[in-house]
């Protein structure tokens, strides 16, 4: 349906709006996500930017009084259609949380190999397991001791582990919800790198306060306020040249 | 004025000293009987006591073989019935959000946790004995199930509670089903603390007497029939002391002694799990 | 009602349930149902063993009756009322003021390092079976209390009804003191919590204006801690209602109501623990698990209140710290 274009849409939302009971907290929110870019999603705390991710994977779901209307189309699929499988889709669109959270029950590499095992995948997990920490850049700092607990990694090391337990069940969107907010600057930097790499086979969208970081990561940035889309657009445009008085208020570090 | 300030410091000592004392008294009859118990149990400890049968008064010899499997298999028993119920309730507890069916739920385990052992055997009798029409070593075991259970929901609640959310959500992002997540993730994350649960209550209803009286009853030879009665520890020391030989006496407390280092063991093992599960967690 | 025509219907309002979830919730439902139908079933099974007796005596007869005669099918259950009260409200009034001076001691007065050993001791007190207390009483604590204690109170205090009597041991006495020694660490751990919540500022205010530390306890911990001690008495009592085989051993089993503390007696526990197994007929059956309904809905009651009790102290104490 995209054809004509030169980059297809790997995702688009139409008129999408999230409630938590009565409170209306993302308003028929409309954007679309190019595929293998990164779009940063920021705005003020309690902007909805969180909500929207979550969206995403139908997180929502299990979250008792959320109510999610509007359409998100991933590769033109409704995925908010009764009829889609929510495990399912979160195979297909997987997520990074703002704190690293490994499964202390199990060794750095069970922790890879998780979505495998609890998916019952079969096949090489060494193999798959191997890939996703190189892919996650943290192979040669643990490939020596993928039995242990992954609570003896650093923070930084917890959070590229569970991008690898991420990449690891082969999904074509990447959430990230501010995956770097509990990490220290060097840490950061090596994530933000890696966001680098995997954009070449993932589609990311990373949520973000960090100004900065949404500026060295992304190809678009997403602007949110109060639970509404206000701007949309290439990442050096937003933090430019905002088409909006309260884009460049909130870039210009004015208020949020 | 001096005066009262130094009968009020008078007051301060007295009763500090009075509290000190109440440490004292609250120790002495911890210390006297785990004393008398390895003094007058010691003696009468052997090989032949753990493998022997019981023999009649007068006799030399025998022991309390059978009672000691006896315990082990009507707890064997009650752990089958009791873990999968006490655990599976105490996952639903943690699971699901405070509607009124669970908290109903919550509030009655809590209020069967304080149901006297005495009347939980009644009940075992009624559910197991009457319409089997003879005691045996399954009724002991639901009885002392029945006892597992309330406290066992609770804890377990506590602990799968415990469990972040986070894991919950990482999980589940993966694309596992909630029922997966539960079972592999979340309960595995509490596995260690609900061990240490499961290793209480199995020392507590071990040593557990009353609710056997009428259920398991005993019996003077080897039993492994779950539908006939069985020897326990308890009742053993139980009918042994009450008895007027001073022979059984004797028994008595060397049974008593093995029944408190089972139930020891049981408790120091669940104490270390915890301390190396905090440790781990650090 | 929000979805426009063209929009399928929201996901969420209705989220397709996997159906490995939908079984598994299921499944747990069932488990945590499974605990109100042992509940229901432990009120049924007493109520259907116990009717013969209910039908035939009434309950205000079998409640007041002051004879118990199986053989002759005379069924009072007042005796034993009487014995678990006496020995249970007399273990409370032993046991609670060592729990509360040991546990005051420790959090207010003592030396930290006490804490912890103390505690595990107090741990290993709770840990011990009920009938190794019971041989134990049996074999010290009876014959120390007829050789010591007994004809000491009985030259001293004999004049009181409370106090006369030959000294035999076996008795009240002797079933109070053992179960206060087992229901010593149900109180203690609980107020020993309780204590550990109380409002340090109000304790430093007092001492700084010159109290001394007893009176800023009195000032600041008590009355706080009031709600707390109370409960953990009410927790404390239930347990020693239906503590059974240490009392059953020394209480001496005569189905009597005496005034004196040295006098034999029985409690509704130790009747079921030693009749109920060679009961003669439905009738003397029934008439045990009525007893065993009487003791069910006492400890019931009391357990309700202390958990109401202390669920309230809970809640205005985080409200004045909200």
């Amino acid at each position: 349906m995209n054809a004509a274009t030169m980059h297809t849409d790997k995702i688009e939302a139409n008129d999408l709006s999230v409630f938590f009971r009565q409170a209306q907290v993302l308003k028929r929110v409309a954007l679309k996500v190019p595929e293998k870019k990164v779009m940063a999603v920021i705005g003020p705390s309690g902007c909805g930017k969180s909500t929207f991710l979550r969206a995403l994977n139908r997180m929502h779901d299990l979250v008792p009084g959320a109510r999610v209307e509007g359409r998100i189309l991933l590769d033109g699929e409704n995925i908010n259609d009764p009829r889609v499988d929510a495990v399912a889709l979160r195979r297909r669109v997987g997520m990074v949380f703002q704190r690293p959270n490994p499964f202390p029950s199990m060794s750095i590499f069970d922790n890879v190999a998780a979505g495998l095992k609890l998916n019952r995948v079969k096949g090489n997990h060494a193999e798959v397991v191997e890939r996703c920490l190189r892919q996650a850049a943290l192979w040669d700092e643990v490939k020596d001791r993928l039995g242990h607990s992954p609570l003896s990694l650093s923070g930084g090391q917890q959070q590229r582990l569970c991008i690898a337990r991420a990449l690891a069940v082969e999904p074509e969107v990447l959430l990230m919800d501010e995956p770097a907010s509990a990490l220290d600057p060097i840490a950061t930097a090596r994530i933000e790198e890696l966001i680098h790499e995997l954009k070449a086979r993932y589609t990311i969208v990373i949520v973000t306060h960090n100004m900065q970081q949404a500026a060295r990561v992304s190809d678009q940035t997403a602007f949110f306020y109060m639970g509404e889309l206000i701007e949309v657009g290439a990442t050096e445009q937003i933090f430019t040249n905002p088409r909006e008085k309260r884009t460049e208020d909130y870039v210009t570090g004015k208020f949020g | 004025m001096n005066g009262s300030l130094l009968r009020r410091k008078a007051v301060n000592h007295l009763l500090t000293g009075l509290c000190a004392l109440m440490v004292l008294v609250a120790l002495l009859p911890l210390v006297s009987v785990l004393w008398l118990v390895i003094k007058n149990g010691a003696a009468g400890l052997s090989w032949t006591f753990f493998t022997a049968l019981p023999r009649p008064v007068g006799e030399e010899g025998g022991g309390v073989g059978n009672a000691v499997v006896g315990t082990l298999y009507i707890v064997a028993i009650a752990c089958a019935f009791g873990l999968p119920l006490g655990i599976g309730a105490g996952v639903y507890l943690a699971e699901s959000r405070n509607g009124l069916f669970a908290r109903g739920i919550r509030f009655t385990a809590e209020l069967l946790a304080g149901v006297p052992s005495i009347v939980i055997g009644i009940v075992a009798y009624g559910v197991v004995v009457v319409p089997m029409k003879r005691f045996s070593a399954l009724a002991g075991g639901v009885a002392l199930a029945l006892l597992m259970i309330p406290t066992l929901a609770r804890a377990t609640e506590d602990l799968v509670r415990l469990v972040p959310g986070s894991l919950r959500e990482a999980s589940l992002a993966l694309g596992v089903p909630q029922w997966k997540t539960s079972l592999r993730v979340v309960l595995r994350t509490a596995m260690g603390g609900i061990v240490t649960a499961v290793l209480l209550s199995i020392a507590r209803v071990a040593g557990e007497t009353a609710p056997l009286l009428f259920t398991a009853l005993n019996n003077q030879y080897w039993n492994l029939r779950p539908d006939q009665p069985t020897s326990t520890l308890t009742v053993q020391i139980f009918n042994y002391a009450i008895s007027p030989y001073e022979d059984w006496h004797a028994k008595a407390w060397s049974a008593a002694l093995v029944l408190l280092l089972v139930v020891g063991v049981l408790n120091l093992l669940a104490r270390q799990m915890t301390r190396t599960r905090l440790k781990g967690a650090r | 009602m929000r979805a426009r025509a063209d929009t399928p219907q929201p996901a969420a309002a209705r989220p397709r349930v996997n159906r490995g979830d939908r079984a598994w919730g299921l499944i747990l439902s069932a488990l945590g149902g499974a605990v109100l139908i042992i509940a229901g079933g432990i009120i049924l099974s007493l109520v259907r063993v116990a009717r013969p007796v209910f039908a035939e005596v009434g309950l205000e007869d079998f409640l007041t009756g002051q004879d118990w005669d199986p053989l002759s099918d005379v069924f009072g259950a007042l005796p034993f009322i009487y014995g678990t009260v006496v020995t249970s409200v007399l273990a409370i009034l032993i046991a609670l003021p060592v729990a509360l001076g040991m546990t005051l001691f420790l959090a207010e007065m003592g030396p930290k390092w006490l804490r912890q050993p103390v505690a595990f001791a107090v741990e290993t007190l709770a840990s011990i079976p009920s009938v190794v207390y019971g041989l134990w009483a049996l074999f010290v604590l009876v014959p120390w209390l007829r050789q010591t204690v007994q004809p000491f109170l009985g030259d001293h205090l004999g004049f009181l009804p409370l106090f006369s009597g030959p000294p035999l041991g076996l008795g009240y006495l002797a079933a109070a003191l053992v179960l206060a020694v087992m229901i010593l660490p149900t109180i203690a751990s609980v107020t020993g919590e309780v204590l550990k919540t109380a409002p340090v500022a109000v304790k430093e205010g007092a001492l700084a204006l010159g109290a001394t530390r007893w009176e800023a306890i009195r000032m600041a911990v008590l009355p706080h801690s009031r709600p707390g001690i109370f409960g953990a008495t009410l927790l404390g009592l239930g347990r020693a209602l239906g503590e059974t085989m240490a009392v059953t051993m020394v209480i001496g089993n005569s189905p009597t109501i005496s005034a004196s503390l040295f006098a034999p007696g029985y409690t509704l526990p130790s009747v079921i623990a030693n009749e109920f197994a060679e009961a003669a007929g439905d009738r003397h059956t029934g008439a045990l698990a009525a007893l065993a309904l009487v003791l069910f809905g006492i400890t019931l009651l009391l357990n309700s209140v202390a958990r109401l009790i202390m669920q309230r102290g809970q809640r205005k104490l985080q409200g004045r710290a909200a």
